[in-house]
This record gives C-alpha cells, sequence and structure tokens, in this order.
C-alpha cells in the first residue's frame, strides 16, 4: 500500500498497455503497478515488496525491463507497456509450464517478463541465451521455491524453441 | 500400471500461472470491501493502557476493534490458549496486535493507523533464552544409559567429544505476503474468510473460536497461494480472525494484506537454537554414546513450539546407531517475536549440530567424514533414539553410495590440505541425514486425515482433499496417483479447490504428509470408486461412470488415514515409530572461498535422496532443488537478528535469500526404495532438503578454511572472528 502517492490531483495518461490505447486519469505519482492492477485490472503483474527488491513486478516499458512498482505513472505517459498478459510471450510460458520453471507462481509473471527482456536482448545482440547469461538477467528476479535451477533451464528451452521458429 | 505415476502430468493450475490469470487474494477485487490494518505494540514487554488518537483523527471515517469486542474467546486457537487475537492488557512482544482498523479506503486506512497511538508501560522484557525461566515444552528421549557409558569409557578408552552448535532464525521469504478477505456473518450466519494459506482447517478452527461458532458457520477458502514453507501454516489464522472481526464491525467484507514490511516484522520465522553435543567414539570410530541438549527459543507465545521441538529432538541423534542415547530439550519463553513452523520444523537445527559433531569426531579420529558416517549410519534392522526398529524402505546405504559416485567425497583428502592462504581457498562437505514423513508419533491416529472422491455429473471424477497446492505440486501429484489409481487420464479428473464447505479435512499441509499419507488415502479412494464404477475398461470411463450414475450407484467414496498396523508410539516415554517412515539423503557442497573477503560461493551442490518413488520426479528435484537452496542460503548469508524484540532485517534490502547468483548448479539424485504403505511406494520429501544443506556448507568452509563453524549463517563477519581467534591462539 502506497496510498501516499495518491494524494496528488489527478493528470490524464496515455499508456499503451499490450497493445492497446489506454487513456486515464491517475495522480502523478501513481504507481504504474497500480494503474496496472487496479486501474485497468490486470492482476498478473504482482507486488512482492513495493520497493523494487524483488522483481515479481517487473514489466517492459518501450521494451525496457522495469519494476512497476518504483515507476510513477507520470513517467510512462505515450509509453508502450507490456506485461504477462502479452501475447509474444507464449514460447516462454510454455517452457517455464514444461520445465517446471512455476511453481507457486507468484514470481513466475516477473521472471517470464525479463526472459522476454533477456531473449530480446539476445537477439538484437545476435548473440545466443547462456545459462550464465540468464543468470545476470534473472539476478533481480527472486523466487524462492525453485533454487532456480528449472527457471534457468526453462529459459533456455525458450531460446531454443524460439530459435527454431 | 503406472501411467502417469513416474512420468509427466502437466500442473492443472500452471497454465494460469505462467499466463497471469492465477488469482491470488491480492488479485481478487471485491466491491464495496474496506481494507483492514492493525495497530501494534511498539515494544517487547509491557501493559497496555489504552490507545490516544491524533486531535484531527476522525473516529467516525474508521472502524475499529479491539479485545473487548471479540465475541467469542480472545484465543488464536492452536495447540495452547496462551496467544491473545488482541492484548487486551498484557504485551508479550514487539509489533503484538492491539486494535485493528477498518477503512473504506487505503489514504484513510493509512491516515488512521498513523493516528491511534496505543499507551503502554513498557517492562523489562527477556531475549536470551538460556536464561528463561519458563519453558512451553520439554522433552526427554532416553536409550540405554548414557551415564554408564560415559563412565565406562575411560577404561574402554573411548574419546569423548564435545560440540555446542547454535543457529539462528530464517525467514520463510514466501514472494507472496499474507493476505486474505473476510466476508461478514451471511444471512445464515457463515462467516467466510478467503486467503493465502497452507491448512484451510487449521483457519476455520481459529474462526469458530474467535466468534463462538460451529464448524458449519465458519467457511475457509483457499485462493492462489504464492508459497508457504510453513510460514502459511498457523500465521494466517491470525490475519482470518483479525479480518473477520473488522468484516463483522463494518458489515462489510475487508481485506487485509500485508506489505513486506509488517510480513517481515510479525511473522513466526524459524526457532533460534543452541544444541550442546556429548559424543563417546570408540577410536576405530564407533558412536558408543550421544548426550545431546536441545534448547530452542519460542518466543511470546507456545504456538507450535512443542511440536517443533519435538520434531528436532527426534532428529538430534541423526541417522546413526547408537546404543545408548539420551536427548534432553526444551523450547522457552522469550519476548521475541514468536517463532514457528518453517520447512524441516526444528530438525534443521538439530541436524546441523549432530552432522558437525560427525565431523568434529572425524576430524579428532583422523577418519574420513565419509567413512565415519558409513560405518555409524543406521540401516534396517536398526534401531533410532526413540527405540524405532528401522523395517521399510531404509536407503542410507544407497544415499551414501550415490553422493560418492557423484561428487567423489569418499576420496577427497577432508581437511587434509594445507589451507590456502591467498586468493580463493576450495572447500568440500557432506552431510548425511534423514527427515520422518508425516506427523510425528500418534498424530495421524488423531488428526484422521480424510480424502474424497466423487463423480461429477458428467462422469468426471473430482478429488476432494483440505490439502492445498502452495507451489510444491499438491495438485500435479494427486491427478498422477488418481489417474494411475482409477486407470483413466487426467483428463478425467478434476481437483476441487481447498474449501473447507466442500472437501473434507485431510489434515494439515505440513510435515511432508501430502504425498504419503493424503496420497495413500487418494489411492484407496481411487481403487474403491473404480471397482464400485465398474464395467468393462474397454470402454471409455465417463460412459462407464455415467452409466453408474443412471443406476443410482453412491458415486462419493471417503477413506480416512489409518496407521500402518505394526506403527506404535508412547508419547509419555517419547519411545517407539516416531514416524512411519523415514526418507533418507546426502549432500555434498563445494564452495569457493574468497580468503580476503571471506564470502562464499557454493559452486556445485549433490543431493542423493530415497523418496521411496517419486510419482512427479521434475516435482520431486524442485522440491529438492528449492529446499537445498533454502538451506545453503541459511547457511551462510540468511541473516535474521533481533534487537530489542524486533527483527533488524525489515525489507527485502536487508531480508535477502539468494538470487540467480548465488545459486550453485545442483546435481540431483532420486533414488527409490519404495515404502510399502505409501502411495506407489513414495514417502515425503517436502522438508528433508531443508536439514543437509547448512552442515554440508558447514564442512566445506572447515575443508577450506581449518575451522570448525558452530554457528549458521557463517556470514565473513563470523568467519572472521572465528580465523582471528585460531590465529591468536
Amino acid at each position: 500500500m502506497k496510498a501516499i502517492f495518491d494524494d496528488a490531483q489527478p493528470i490524464e495518461l496515455t499508456l499503451i498497455v499490450n497493445g492497446d490505447e489506454r487513456r486515464l486519469s491517475a495522480p502523478p505519482l501513481r504507481r504504474l503497478l497500480d494503474v496496472l492492477r487496479e486501474d485497468i485490472a490486470l492482476t498478473g503483474t504482482k507486488e512482492g515488496c513495493g520497493e523494487g527488491e524483488c522483481g515479481a513486478c517487473t514489466v517492459l516499458v518501450d521494451g525496457r525491463a522495469e519494476l512497476s512498482c518504483l515507476v510513477p505513472c507520470c513517467q510512462v505517459n505515450g509509453c508502450d507497456v507490456r506485461t504477462i498478459e502479452h501475447d509474444n510471450l507464449a514460447s516462454i510460458q510454455d517452457a517455464f509450464l514444461e520445465h517446471g520453471g512455476a511453481q507457486c507462481g507468484i514470481c513466475t509473471p516477473g521472471m517470464i517478463v525479463m526472459t522476454r527482456a533477456y531473449l530480446d536482448q539476445c537477439e538484437r545482440d545476435k548473440s545466443s541465451a547462456t545459462i550464465d547469461g540468464a543468470r545476470e538477467a534473472l539476478a533481480g528476479n527472486l523466487c524462492r521455491c525453485t533454487g532456480y535451477e528449472k527457471i534457468l533451464a526453462s529459459v533456455l528451452h525458450a531460446a531454443r524453441a524460439e530459435r527454431a521458429r | 500400471m503406472s501411467k502417469f505415476v513416474g512420468g509427466h502430468v502437466e500442473r492443472p493450475e500452471g497454465r494460469a500461472k505462467v499466463t497471469g490469470r492465477s488469482v491470488y487474494i491480492a488479485d481478487l477485487h471485491v466491491a464495496g470491501a474496506w481494507l483492514g490494518g492493525t495497530v501494534r505494540s511498539n515494544v517487547a514487554c509491557g501493559t497496555l493502557r489504552g490507545f490516544d488518537f491524533a486531535p484531527d483523527f476522525d473516529r467516525n471515517s474508521v472502524k475499529l476493534v479491539a479485545a473487548s469486542d471479540i465475541p467469542g474467546d480472545n484465543v488464536q486457537a492452536l495447540i495452547v490458549d496462551d496467544q491473545p487475537i488482541l492484548a487486551a492488557r498484557d504485551i508479550q512482544h514487539w509489533g503484538e496486535p492491539l486494535m485493528l482498523v477498518a477503512a473504506p479506503d487505503a489514504r484513510t486506512l493509512e491516515r488512521a493507523l498513523a493516528a491511534i497511538r496505543p499507551r503502554i508501560d513498557a517492562a523489562p522484557a527477556l531475549f536470551d533464552m538460556a536464561s528463561s525461566p519458563r519453558a512451553f515444552k520439554t522433552i526427554d528421549i532416553v536409550k540405554g544409559d548414557v551415564t554408564a557409558a560415559f563412565a565406562r569409557a575411560r577404561t574402554a578408552g573411548h574419546v569423548e567429544i564435545v560440540g555446542e552448535y547454535h543457529t539462528d532464525s530464517q525467514e520463510q521469504l514466501y514472494i507472496e505476503p499474507q493476505g486474505c478477505i473476510a466476508w461478514p456473518a451471511d444471512h445464515d450466519g457463515v462467516v467466510t474468510v478467503r486467503g493465502s494459506l497452507q491448512c484451510p482447517h487449521y483457519v476455520r478452527k481459529a474462526l469458530m473460536r474467535c466468534f463462538g461458532i460451529a464448524a458449519e458457520k465458519a467457511r475457509v477458502v483457499q485462493m492462489e497461494t504464492g508459497g508457504g514453507f510453513g510460514g502459511k501454516e498457523e500465521y494466517p489464522s491470525v490475519v482470518a480472525c483479525h479480518a473477520a472481526l473488522l468484516a463483522r464491525a463494518v458489515g462489510a467484507p475487508v481485506k487485509i494484506i500485508y506489505d513486506r514490511h509488517e510480513d517481515l516484522a510479525v511473522t513466526p520465522k524459524r526457532h533460534p537454537s543452541r544444541v550442546r553435543t556429548r559424543a563417546l567414539v570408540a577410536r576405530e570410530g564407533t558412536l558408543i554414546a550421544l548426550d545431546i541438549d536441545v534448547l530452542m527459543d519460542g518466543g511470546a507465545y507456545t504456538t507450535l513450539s512443542p511440536v517443533v521441538l519435538s520434531r528436532g529432538c527426534i532428529h538430534a541423534a541423526g541417522p546413526y546407531r547408537c546404543a545408548d542415547t539420551r536427548i534432553h530439550g526444551r523450547v522457552v519463553h522469550t519476548n521475541h517475536v514468536p517463532f514457528g513452523a518453517f520447512r524441516g520444523f526444528g530438525a534443521p537445527q538439530t541436524c546441523f549440530a549432530i552432522e558437525r559433531t560427525m565431523d568434529k569426531i572425524a576430524r579428532t579420529l583422523n577418519i574420513h567424514p565419509f567413512e565415519l558416517r558409513r560405518k555409524n549410519m543406521l540401516r534396517a534392522g536398526d534401531t533410532t533414539a526413540t527405540g524405532q526398529i528401522l523395517k521399510d524402505s531404509v536407503g542410507s546405504a544407497e544415499v551414501m553410495d550415490a553422493i560418492a559416485q557423484k561428487s567423489g567425497f569418499d576420496r577427497h583428502p577432508w581437511c587434509a590440505a594445507e589451507p590456502n592462504t591467498a586468493g580463493k581457498a576450495r572447500g568440500l562437505g557432506l552431510s548425511f541425514f534423514f527427515h520422518g514423513a508425516g506427523f510425528t508419533g500418534s498424530g495421524e491416529e488423531m488428526l484422521k486425515g480424510r480424502v474424497r472422491v466423487a463423480l461429477l455429473a458428467d462422469g468426471r471424477v473430482e478429488v476432494l482433499a483440505g490439502s492445498t497446492e502452495i507451489g510444491q505440486g499438491t495438485n500435479a501429484l494427486f491427478l498422477a496417483i488418481a489417474a494411475d489409481s482409477l486407470m483413466i487420464a487426467p483428463e478425467d479428473i478434476v481437483i476441487a479447490t481447498p474449501d473447507t464447505a466442500h472437501v473434507p479435512d485431510s489434515g494439515p499441509t505440513v510435515a511432508s504428509r501430502t504425498c504419503m499419507v493424503v496420497g495413500s488415502c487418494l489411492t484407496k479412494a481411487c481403487a474403491e470408486l473404480r471397482a464400485r464404477v465398474g464395467g468393462s475398461e474397454q470402454r471409455p470411463w465417463r460412459e462407464r461412470a455415467l452409466a453408474f450414475l443412471r443406476g443410482c450407484g453412491n458415486a462419493e467414496v471417503t477413506v480416512q488415514y489409518v496407521s500402518p498396523k505394526d506403527v506404535a508410539w508412547n508419547d509419555e516415554r517419547y519411545e517407539g515409530d516416531a514416524y512411519p517412515v523415514f526418507g533418507w539423503a546426502a549432500d555434498v557442497a563445494e564452495i569457493e572461498v574468497d580468503l580476503v573477503t571471506l564470502e562464499i560461493e557454493v559452486k556445485r551442490f549433490y543431493t542423493a535422496v530415497d523418496v521411496g518413488k517419486a510419482i512427479q520426479p521434475a516435482l520431486v528435484e524442485g522440491q529438492l532443488e528449492g529446499g537445498s537452496l533454502q538451506a545453503v542460503g541459511w547457511s551462510h548469508l540468511e541473516v535474521v537478528t533481533t534487537k530489542d524484540g524486533r527483527f533488524e532485517q525489515d525489507r527485502l534490502a536487508t531480508c535477502i535469500i539468494p538470487t540467480t547468483l548465488d545459486t550453485p548448479r545442483f546435481d540431483v539424485t532420486l533414488i527409490e526404495i519404495p515404502y510399502a504403505h505409501g502411495p506407489f511406494g513414495a514417502k515425503g520429501v517436502g522438508e528433508l532438503p531443508m536439514d543437509g544443506g547448512a552442515p554440508a556448507v558447514a564442512s566445506a568452509i572447515e575443508d577450506a578454511l581449518g575451522i570448525h563453524v558452530t554457528r549458521v549463517p557463517a556470514t565473513p563477519e563470523r568467519l572472521m572472528i572465528e580465523i582471528e581467534a585460531r590465529d591468536t591462539r
């Protein structure tokens, strides 16, 4: 709960969320996380700590991974925001499901979105995903269930599946 | 015939989890719901005199609930009635709930919580468990005659080895904080709570007591739950009672979601421990006698401490053969926030002490630690400290052989090399351990866990159990067990949501019991239903099931757990079959220590585990890797300390857990020595991996640095002190 950020006068915002244009009115410091979860009812993005330490609220803003609990909505006016509900995550989602990358599932949306950012980065760099690269990329996303082994395996499987496409 | 057991079924809830469609409690939008919060004590011990309100605070903007507003008993129902739902007068710990507040929106709630100041007369608090005069529980396990054995020692030429070991607390750190939504009594008088929880029937019991209502008037439904690890065993009852009391006051649903600070500050964590060991060993390495003293800090209230102590004591002598054994255990009152359930439940603490003791013996007698353990390990036919004769499914030799083969530890010159003095030091460490599956002693007899299977109108089979999916894979596990027991496809099976209004009480989702105990009931229920439905197995299941339903057959089977006949436990003497069966495991940790910073990097982690039967091998591996990492985290980097009764790590920036970069590569070996009474031979596995990681890492540190680590977490600061002490000796 960070209701103190909601005190100021609302401003008008336009966001592209998962490809759809959303016009809304919100206090400028309202967290992007709350805008997504409460104002747009996209609850796939999770709050684990509210202060940028756990990675559960990771979303893509103009292609960059951001912690939506630390982003005031006024900073993303006009931006392209992608969440776990976006439809370009299927190969990663399938890999996590098939290879045991999701247990309790609460860190999973953030992990999958961060994996999207990592695989996109690999593609831009024309490099292959590696286990060490995946480790670095996911270092800000905490999971308490899996010991990460199967998450890292899921990332590599997803990379392979996307390359094969 | 098994088709899905031992293979792979998709997690029934998995697709929703990976697409973000799962509904956790914070995701549940309830129109008209108010938000609840808690006014807490800011001292560890004292007397509540009343409340002051800020002058500009409008009391009509919120609803307040104090101890006097509780309709039933002001007792958090669990084992002993010592913990109030809201303190009325006596305050026993920092953060103790004193008053509840509900507001229609978050901002009003924040303002109200800031405007209410409890008036407390502080009193001196007790934080040192060793000087606590009050034990919540004392346990004595006596086998043979330890006093006589030690008296004979000198003439026999045996060696006495003494140690004292400490383990600090540990935070479960489920990534989803505690939370629930409560609805006020409906027109039938039913109070409903939905929440993030492990044990719906525990929460129901707490609500019954809080409101003074019958079981059918309290309904508890589990939402998708973002991790528990024991942390959502007893504590959700507290949140649920609070939310339900507020809902009653408001006359509308009330949602309480803890933020991370509140969750870290007030929820129960692992019991800190001090374990003293005195071992008598023949010069060739045979254990002659063990005298073990276990002390645990229970914190301010009893909560689950007696049972935690019990499991700790029963596992204190380790998986070793020893004729004369004495274990004395105490869990005591202090003014710390109550400690509670955390995966392993007392066993990781005592396992650390006995495994460190084994290493100390090995080093003292110059016997290889692998050889020493191999020599003394329990095998089928041997008796444990409680006098339990091990009959069935004893995988001790198999896990030791496998760990040796995988890691090469048996050929590793442990502590033989002169430690490096610059750069990095490498170390290898071993632990060997067992973990009893199911409730301790006669616990399962008292629980009488039940499972139901029933035909739905469309012919599918519904599995109804109070066991919860908290990430470990209960749903997929039940699906595989039911599919193979019914000899049908998973598509013809539905796993019911744990809702106390619909599912039977299967007992809590704890104690490594869901697969072995509840799963065994499920196999029986399915076999019975399959026999009843009958018909040629060439015909599709739904066709047969619909024909059976048209014939008005009884389409519901409930099975209650019955302990195997040869299991006997004497609770007065703490003697007999403590558990129907044990899981067995050995770990090897491979580490590097930076000799300048003393930071530890665990590079590889080998674990070989006898699970009886892996119902879903990928899930079992996931449990073992995840549990082992929690143990590895506890061994050297998860610091939980208190100051004036308050946890110093109040946020994730300081309350750290391993990230991908702190994580070793895992090498898991599954060994299957079937257990006759488990489903398809399976036994419990959930807690086992929590036991071995800390002693294995400590053993590796000893190998790398030559110092005998006696406390976890072994942080660089602590290692530095140890090294300086060694160098000045």
